[in-house]
């Protein structure tokens, strides 16, 4: 007994010391400071044929399916329509779809994926904050493109995102002014998600009321998952606020606005404004909506030909019982863009793609959008709608044109990045 | 005798085996790409370990793993930050969510010996607290489960809530380098893959070298009946306590290297869905075996990775299915098959890895 | 308008909700010790199934009165199918159960996602649950009054069962002690299917009732299981009593530590006095002997 065990626990010492030495002696790479620069990735991307291979990048499964299924959609439609159109300098569209599984750690696997091993010339997709900060290390360091549809808290400009969704001075500010100039409220209530969309819109928001004498009557967060907004109600009950300026993502809206119809709330005593609520989540709340506000660049219901034409053609392809939404529109844009892109620097190349990008413009559903080559966001119009008893939306008011994309804020004196 | 010893140098052979896998064989033949993947099942290897000696040993089922992976991450992702922010500058989600100052706490976090510490003592105390509270009291079974279970709900939903200190449920990630070495380099990511194979062998001698002391048959005396081993004069709550510190030890330094593999930790990494789904691994490997634990993760880490991009949503339907078809049908895991097949052939005698018994009493 | 009144009363509509999500744990976990996870799945079943019927009879004023004792059969059902197919083998290894009833719920999630679509489904309430009802100076929703009914009928009618028919006395007899039940004739199989359907059931008549306060998707019940199943610890398993005292309790607990904290700390908060109350109370509030647990 002794000798058997003795021999078997000496092996497994040495052992260990072969594998420590196994582990150390591998070492050799690039120390920190003389990183070979970001550039100098190799991109593998084949554009020898007659097709170019791009990736869609979105949660088929998953909490965020919901929403990032619509994006794939509007996506599919654009590829399609390139590829009938003649295709990207000549080259037809070969997609490479993958899910993101709603979870940031599988978004970043699938963007390294695509991009390292099936060669994407770019990555379309994303939804979630923390889904974009997960692909973004990994589209940096391998010098890839990424197309991000959703309108976010801003306070970011990547050299190798687009962003095709509104910063937060195209949505959450001028929806701000609107209600202060046509509403004239004093006093707000915000209801948020806790994550970080809703904790940077109403940093923006506490400090755009205190440098315009609006009283901020209450803040309440609840986890993405959780729909207990019993006590959040029961707050604004009781500060009767003019207005709730709501960030809750995802389904827990339904709870927050069942139980704010529950509580005898609705748009005629306390009206909300709400940034993440289009035309697909409001057609899945059953509580009356109507008089509801919303903020976002694009309605199903804008009124214009490029519009009804994307309408149609997105109805034809997936079935008159959808909607069109602002999301959507933003990723059916954002594959027009790379490709008025690609042909102006006549290049599929990376670097040459984003150099050629400043001024390229389309004229997409929601209106003529340019790309600011600074920022790599896009001009864009902000709408507030109104909630019909359709579920659809309705601009009741409109910002004069597009707003050029401030990500960082810097033409706003009353906001500090490190304020409260 | 000798049937100990036959298995141990089996078990060290498999041992061996893997080694050469891990450290010879795949990175010949797997892509940077691939390598990376298979890291990042190296790091879920290394808690499946802890498992099988909680769980598969101890018979503690530890729903709440995640919890004890997430702080060897968090910990790794705070020196990360502050590698990448560089000497005396803040990362960078405590200039956009915060205001713009750094708690003290984490000024520690700049030392790499300091984390290192941490990623190991940080999961031992909590452990060891956790522990002592509940095995001293007696909670054991169901109750154990449900409570390791929502205290991972509970970790993650305070990191969720804290964003100014941990980037909440977006998470940290930006990562530059690790320990002074870029990692943009894939020379560099390679070398993090040998470091984390080599921590899972290690691992697993630990675990081979525990299983065969007198502590490890004490631990499987306390599976099968705690209260024989309380009228033999010991403790079971230590002997639980020991292991159950051992494990998360082990999910703690494997969410360390999880965190330059992955670039990114959010709190989706360690909830309880993700702590559940840990344990497929080491049910489908063999929870009571040496090997089964950690090759089971690698199997359902590579299972995930291609079922979804081959049929994305699927990989639900098959999880589910793992968890019902392995436990109910085989609960020894793929490593009872062998001795399934000797029952079917009439031998007078059986070789056979310690069998997970029902549990008596969960 | 009272703090303390407004509270009290929100953390009660929670409570409510949170026992009636676990008043068919009470009956599988408490009186059987089976650790169903699939139980999240059944409220989803019943949830659905009050979609469907709105489908069906498109007045809301009675689709979901229609709904409730169709949730209950559905869920019932899926549970007596569960209880055959799988749980019934597995009487003897708990631990396993509770692993195999999480991929059953894994696979019952996905299902309804392909069937149903990822978007939730909206479910129309009942006119006459519109408005509030005043107590105390404080305006108490309709739906949530009806939620708090439901519950108590619920319980009652749980408790009823157990206490007054032949088939609560089997239950009991079974769990307190299976082999001298079996020896006086009880078939404790059938008694552990019934068992099992009623507490199934429950579930289901939690969920069409939860289509009133939440989102109809195929992942609403992952958000309260893990909370039903510490109501369940806490107030100890075996009595319903305990059940009921520890969900009033984490609702109002809750719901006072929301509102001078934040949402996702009360969570943590919440869950952390409950561990810490297992200290003082290993066993929960009360205690009966059972046959395999604690």
């Amino acid at each position: 007994m002794c000798a058997v065990k003795v021999l078997p626990r000496r092996v497994a010492a040495v052992a260990s010391v072969v594998l420590l030495g196994v582990s150390a002696t591998a070492c050799g790479g690039a120390k920190a400071g003389e990183e070979a620069s970001a550039s100098d990735a190799k991109s593998c991307v084949d554009t020898s044929g007659d097709t170019v291979k791009i990736g869609f990048l979105n949660s088929l499964s998953g909490a965020m399916s919901i929403s990032e299924k619509t994006v794939s959609d509007s996506l599919g439609l654009a590829a399609e329509q390139i590829n009938a159109d003649g295709g990207v300098l000549g080259k037809q569209l070969e997609i490479v779809q993958e899910d993101g599984a709603s979870e940031p750690t599988i978004f970043a696997e699938k963007a390294e994926k695509l991009i390292q091993s099936d060669c994407v010339a770019a990555v379309f997709g994303g939804w979630t904050s923390s889904s974009r900060v997960a692909m973004r290390p990994v589209v940096k360091s391998l010098n890839s493109l990424l197309f991000y549809p959703v309108q976010y808290e801003g306070l970011e400009a990547d050299r190798n995102i687009f962003y095709t969704g509104a910063t937060t001075n195209q949505q959450i500010i001028p929806a701000l002014d609107f209600l202060k100039n046509e509403k004239k409220i004093d006093s707000i209530f915000l209801a948020g998600s806790d994550y970080v969309f809703p904790r940077t819109a109403n940093k923006i928001i506490k400090q755009y009321a205190a440098a315009n004498g609006i009283e901020v009557l209450g803040e309440e967060y609840q986890t993405l998952d959780k729909g207990e907004w019993g006590t959040a109600v029961d707050k604004i009950v009781e500060t009767q606020p003019d207005v709730v300026f709501n960030t809750i993502n995802g389904d827990s809206n339904v709870a927050f606005l069942e139980e704010y119809d529950a509580k005898g709330l609705s748009a005629k005593t306390i009206p909300i404004v709400s940034v993440s609520i289009a035309e697909e989540e409001a057609a899945a709340i059953d509580v009356d909506l109507t008089g509801q506000m919303t903020s976002w660049n694009y309605y199903q219901t804008v009124e214009s030909p490029d519009n009804a034409e994307f309408v149609k053609a997105f109805k034809g392809k997936y079935g008159e019982d959808r909607v069109t939404s602002d999301p959507m529109e933003a990723a059916y844009t954002s594959l027009w863009l790379w490709k008025g892109m690609v042909e102006k620097a006549d290049s599929f190349d990376v670097d040459d793609v984003i150099e050629a990008s400043d001024g390229v413009s389309f004229d997409s559903p929601e209106g003529k959008v340019v790309v600011n080559g600074d920022n790599h966001h896009i001009a864009k119009t902000t709408l507030i709608g109104e909630v019909q008893p359709n579920k659809l939306i309705k601009t009741i008011w409109s910002s004069d044109g597009p707003i050029e994309p401030d990500p960082f804020l810097e033409g706003y004196d009353w906001w500090d990045p490190n304020g409260a | 005798m000798k049937r100990f010893a036959t298995h141990s140098t089996l078990n060290l052979v498999g041992i061996g085996a893997l080694a050469v896998a891990l450290l010879v064989l795949a990175p010949a033949v797997l892509d940077d790409f691939r390598l990376g993947n298979l890291a990042k099942y190296c790091c879920y290897a290394m808690v499946a370990v802890g498992i099988g000696l909680a769980w598969g040993r101890g018979g503690m089922l530890v729903l709440g793993q995640g919890m004890f992976f997430g702080l060897g991450a968090y910990v790794m992702a705070f020196h990360l930050k502050l590698e990448a922010a560089g000497p005396d500058a803040i990362p960078d989600f405590m200039m956009l969510y915060g205001d713009g100052t750094m708690p003290a706490w984490w000024e520690p976090f700049r030392s790499g010996a300091f984390t290192l510490f941490m990623v190991v003592a940080l999961p031992a105390t909590v452990a060891t607290l956790l522990g002592l509270a509940v095995f001293k009291r007696k909670i054991k079974g169901a109750y154990f489960a449900i409570l390791s279970q929502a205290l991972a709900v509970a970790f993650a939903t305070l990191i969720i809530s804290q964003i100014e200190i941990t980037g909440g449920f977006n998470g940290l990630s930006a990562f530059t380098s690790f320990f002074g070495y870029s990692l943009y380099d894939p020379i560099n990511q390679r070398l993090i893959f040998f470091i984390t194979a080599g921590l899972l062998l290690a691992m697993l001698l630990v675990a081979f070298q525990v299983y065969r002391s007198r502590f490890g048959e004490l631990l499987i005396a306390t599976r099968d009946a705690e209260e024989r081993v309380r009228f033999l004069g010991h403790d079971p709550a230590n002997i639980k306590l020991t292991a159950f510190v051992i494990a998360a030890v082990m999910a703690g330094i494997g969410g360390a290297m999880f965190v330059p593999i992955v670039g990114i930790v959010s709190p989706l990494d360690i909830d309880e869905v993700a702590s559940i789904g840990l344990i497929a691994g080491v049910a489908l490997g063999g929870r009571a075996t040496l090997l089964g634990p950690a090759i089971g993760a690698l199997a359902v880490g590579y299972a995930k990775t291609s079922l979804s991009e081959t049929f994305p949503g699927s990989w639900t339907y098959f999880q589910g299915a793992l968890f019902v078809l392995v436990i109910l049908l085989l609960p020894g895991g793929l490593a009872q098959v062998p001795s399934y097949l000797a029952r079917l052939r009439p031998t007078p005698r059986q070789k056979q890895a310690p069998a997970l018994r029902p549990e008596v009493a969960a | 308008m009272d703090v303390i009144v407004s509270q009290l009363f929100t953390g009660a509509s929670t409570g409510a909700v949170l026992l009636l999500v676990a008043l068919g744990l009470a009956l599988t976990f408490g009186q059987m010790g089976v650790i169903n996870m699939a139980h999240g799945e059944f409220l989803m079943a019943g949830a659905y199934t009050a979609y469907l019927t709105q489908q069906v009879v498109s007045n809301s004023d009675v689709s979901l009165l229609i709904a409730l004792p169709l949730g209950f059969l559905v869920a019932g059902l899926l549970g007596l199918l569960l209880e055959l197919a799988v749980i019934s083998r597995m009487y003897h290894r708990p631990l396993d159960t509770l692993l195999v009833t999480f991929g059953v719920g894994l696979i019952l999630q996905q299902l309804a996602r392909d069937v149903f679509g990822a978007q939730p489904k909206a479910v129309a309430s009942p006119g006459w649950l519109h408005g509030q009802i005043d107590i105390l100076g404080y305006g108490y929703p309709v739906t949530r009054l009806f939620i708090v009914a439901i519950a108590t009928g619920c319980l009652v009618a749980t408790a009823a069962v157990l206490k007054y028919t032949a088939l609560g006395r089997r239950i009991r007899a079974t769990v307190q002690n299976r082999d001298l039940a079996e020896t006086v004739g009880v078939s404790t199989r059938a008694t552990d299917r019934i068992t099992f359907f009623l507490g199934s059931g429950l579930a289901g008549i939690a969920g069409v009732a939860l289509t009133l306060v939440t989102a109809t998707v195929s992942n609403l019940g992952t958000s309260y299981i893990v909370p039903a199943f510490l109501v369940v610890v806490a107030g100890g398993i075996g009595q319903i009593k305990g059940s009921v005292i520890a969900a009033l309790t984490l609702g109002i607990v809750g719901a006072f530590l929301t509102y001078y904290t934040s949402g996702s700390l009360a969570t943590v908060l919440t869950f952390v006095l409950v561990v810490a109350f297992l200290q003082i109370r290993p066993q929960g509030l009360f205690t009966v002997r059972t046959r395999s647990l604690a």
